[in-house]
């Protein structure tokens, strides 16, 4: 009989304990600069190597691209771990978490061979390009274009918005392949393309503190392969939407990062004196942390007993993405007037926390698909 | 690992379920709330037979053992369907005389609790033993007044028509021998009384000593309150999507539609704290699940008051009966404010 249980295997729990022995040995004592600078960035494009030459980079991917095959339960207990360490923000994070996962579902053994070891060391990052100058929360309208070649497709157009797309070293997204399609969301292709090959111009965009987190990508007839298409031509919005709901959409923001949150917000509230003017909301911290934690243990029960996530992961992501702003907010209230300083761990994890309600689908886009999908409210027009 | 309720506690919520639905609960409610208890003690007869008061009880005392989770299972069915009466109070009952060194009282007491035959209730006049606690590290010894000086629940639930009536003191646990005026509550279906003084003692120890039973009080209210939230949240999509204005459902206009995204949100967050806590049973992990299950069912209560306008505000329309329980149960076996100090006083590595 199998029953409800929050504890742990022994095997688990061994390696667990195998992750933070290495972890205590090898995490930077100091934070590296922000990964939203050049210098920054290969930091931490040099921390992916120390991490994926023990393989600890991608712990639940097969072993012969990098990984350790771990269980999904077992990569939430290395994220607890990595973060409770204090160890570095994940540059790569756009790869494995959306194309890489992908190419587990749509990509060929090809393109898995060839693209994943590179992404597991960091040697190559990849920026998304999905969103475009008229093609926000309505990305199916995008107007970006592949158009067929010999061997392969040009891309024309303009991306934006494009995360890590100032330094990485290629990109994946959606692009206009049958403008004669009858709806939007048909015609669309899933390209991965080089952001150094001839006709791509790289303009970076500084988000609020100027860091150069981002960028426009102005494309023109851009050469891709055939073999640099995944899955079908004209499939590309079926292919990246059941990436957004599986239960990697599910995992983009693991627990373990909001539970080493909220106890540093409590030490931080603790040497600040117990003020009784921010005590609620420390307290609704730790709250949300292991609310999060117990949901996604949830989740990731019923995904083992082969239940689908989908529209679910929409709670979970308004869940966390709300809740990282205010936890950021508290920690800057109660560091008083250090508060505005923006060199600091806590104001660069606020600044990063901010964009969360509007990256990866906005949240008032996750609230509709939670009305619509879950609650079962009539559609209605967008206003 | 594995955090998912069992086939058979699945089947126990369904079958609590069906049965309170076609017990016409609300008809219940509305007589108990006058102070007419036949119907609410014929469904408490058939809660009794479902099992859920012997999921408290010892099985040395003809109960199923302590079920925390069965527990929350149940309350939070007995919450969707606004079940009266001092059920928290029975169970916590429970889980402080199986806790007593002097079997005595738990063996004259729990078998009829068990099978339904009597109907406890429990005031609770000292200070909780969980919160800030003077060596927590964030006891402030020069503070004033807070409410984590008030007792926890100084008025028994339905003393007039209970039948055991229990009286934590900072001096002991008696038996009270009866019960003052009942003093209405805004919910109308609970009704409060304060026990009178004196009567057999059946325990000196003081209530520092009774964690668990707080704790199981704590935890029952938590699932009692995700179900009145998730009750309000049904009723309340039920509602918008068939009533029209301007010419279709309201429960098309983003607005709406987000408002009740966020109740779901809330909700779907409290319920694994609510089970997590039954769980582990840890002092914080009860307080977080109340803190989180009381906020969720208030806020939804909120939003269903709105979205539902006017008819929402009257006493005869159904929705009144989870309204005013959202709001009782928030303060109700600590409130958030003390519950929040539980959590911040709740070690180290807390999770």
């Amino acid at each position: 009989m199998v029953t409800v249980d929050l504890t742990h295997t022994a095997a688990d729990e061994a390696f667990r304990a195998e992750a933070r022995a290495w972890l205590q040995a090898h995490v930077p004592p100091d934070p590296l600069p922000s990964l939203e600078t050049e210098e920054g960035f290969a930091a931490h494009r040099a921390w992916e190597a120390e991490l994926a030459a023990d393989r600890w980079s991608v712990v639940n991917w097969p072993t012969a691209y990098g990984g350790r095959d771990a269980s999904l339960m077992r990569w939430l207990l290395f994220e607890e771990e990595y973060y409770a360490a204090g160890a570095p923000g994940r540059v790569g994070q756009n790869g494995v978490s959306l194309l890489a996962a992908t190419l587990f579902d749509h990509g060929t053994e090809e393109q898995r061979a060839r693209v994943l070891p590179s992404m597991s060391t960091g040697e190559v990052v990849w920026a998304q390009a999905w969103s475009e100058p008229e093609a926000g929360s309505d990305l199916a309208s995008l107007r970006s274009r592949a158009v067929r070649t010999d061997e392969g497709w040009l891309l024309s157009g303009q991306k934006t918005w494009s995360s890590r797309a100032a330094f990485a070293d290629r990109a994946f997204g959606l692009f206009r392949t049958d403008p004669d399609a009858p709806k939007p969301h048909q015609g669309l292709t899933y390209l991965m393309f080089d952001l150094r090959a001839p006709g791509v111009t790289v303009r970076p965009i500084a988000r609020l503190d100027g860091k150069p987190a981002f960028a426009e990508l102005f494309l023109d007839e851009v050469f891709v392969p055939d073999e640099d298409v995944i899955g079908e031509p004209g499939q590309g919005w079926r292919i990246a939407m059941s990436t957004a709901g599986n239960e990697r959409g599910l995992m983009l923001r693991s627990p373990g990062r909001f539970l080493a949150s909220a106890d540093r917000l409590h030490s931080l509230w603790q040497s600040q004196g117990s003020p009784p003017s921010t005590r609620d909301r420390v307290a609704d911290a730790l709250i949300g942390a292991r609310a999060y934690q117990l949901f996604t243990f949830a989740a990731a029960s019923r995904f083992l007993d082969g239940e689908s996530i989908g529209p679910e992961s929409s709670l979970n992501k308004v869940f966390w993405s709300d809740y990282d702003i205010a936890l950021h907010e508290t920690a800057l209230d109660l560091l008083g007037a250090d508060g505005e300083l923006a060199d600091t761990d806590w104001s660069e994890r606020y600044v990063f926390a901010l964009a969360g309600p509007i990256y990866a689908g906005t949240n008032e886009i996750q609230r509709d698909i939670i009305a619509e999908r879950l609650l079962g409210l009539p559609k209605g027009r967008r206003s | 690992m594995r955090f998912l309720l069992d086939a058979e506690q699945r089947a126990f919520a369904d079958s609590l379920d069906a049965m309170l639905t076609a017990a016409d609960t609300p008809a219940a409610v509305r007589e108990w709330s006058r102070g007419e208890h036949a119907r609410g003690r014929a469904l408490w007869a058939r809660i009794a037979e479902a099992g859920v008061f012997s999921l408290a009880v010892p099985e040395a005392y003809e109960g199923l053992g302590s079920r925390p989770v069965e527990l929350a299972v149940a309350f939070l069915e007995l919450g969707r369907h606004a079940v009266p009466g001092p059920l928290v109070e029975t169970v916590t009952a429970a889980a402080l005389l199986a806790g007593l060194p002097d079997p005595g009282p738990a063996k004259r007491l729990l078998p009829a609790l068990a099978t339904g035959e009597t109907m406890t209730t429990l005031a609770w006049t000292a200070t909780p033993s969980t919160p800030a606690a003077p060596h927590a590290p964030d006891h402030n010894p020069t503070a004033p007044h807070t409410p984590d000086d008030n007792p926890t629940a100084p008025y028994a639930l339905d003393g007039d028509a209970a039948t055991t009536r229990l009286a934590l003191t900072p001096h002991g646990l008696y038996l009270s021998p009866g019960h003052g005026p009942v003093r209405p509550s805004l919910d109308p279906a609970r009704r409060l009384t304060p026990l009178a003084p004196g009567g057999e003692l059946l325990d000196s120890a003081p209530p520092t000593a009774h964690a668990p039973a707080l704790a199981l009080a704590r935890l029952t209210t938590a699932a009692q309150a995700l179900g009145v939230g998730l009750a309000l949240l049904d009723r309340t999509v039920a509602y918008v999507r068939q009533r029209t204005q301007f010419g279709v459902p309201i429960g098309s206009f983003q607005t709406v539609k987000h408002r009740l995204a966020d109740a779901k949100i809330a909700l779907e967050f409290a319920r694994p704290l609510v089970f997590g806590a039954a769980l582990t049973m840890a002092p914080a992990d009860v307080a977080a699940a109340k803190v989180a299950a009381c906020e969720a069912a208030y806020a939804t209560a909120r939003s269903a008051l709105q979205l539902h306008g006017a008819i929402g505000y009257t006493a005869e329309y159904d929705l009144s009966l989870w309204l005013t329980k959202a709001r009782a149960l928030r303060t109700a076996w600590g409130s958030p404010d003390v519950c929040r100090g539980a959590v911040l006083s709740g070690g180290d590595r807390r999770w």
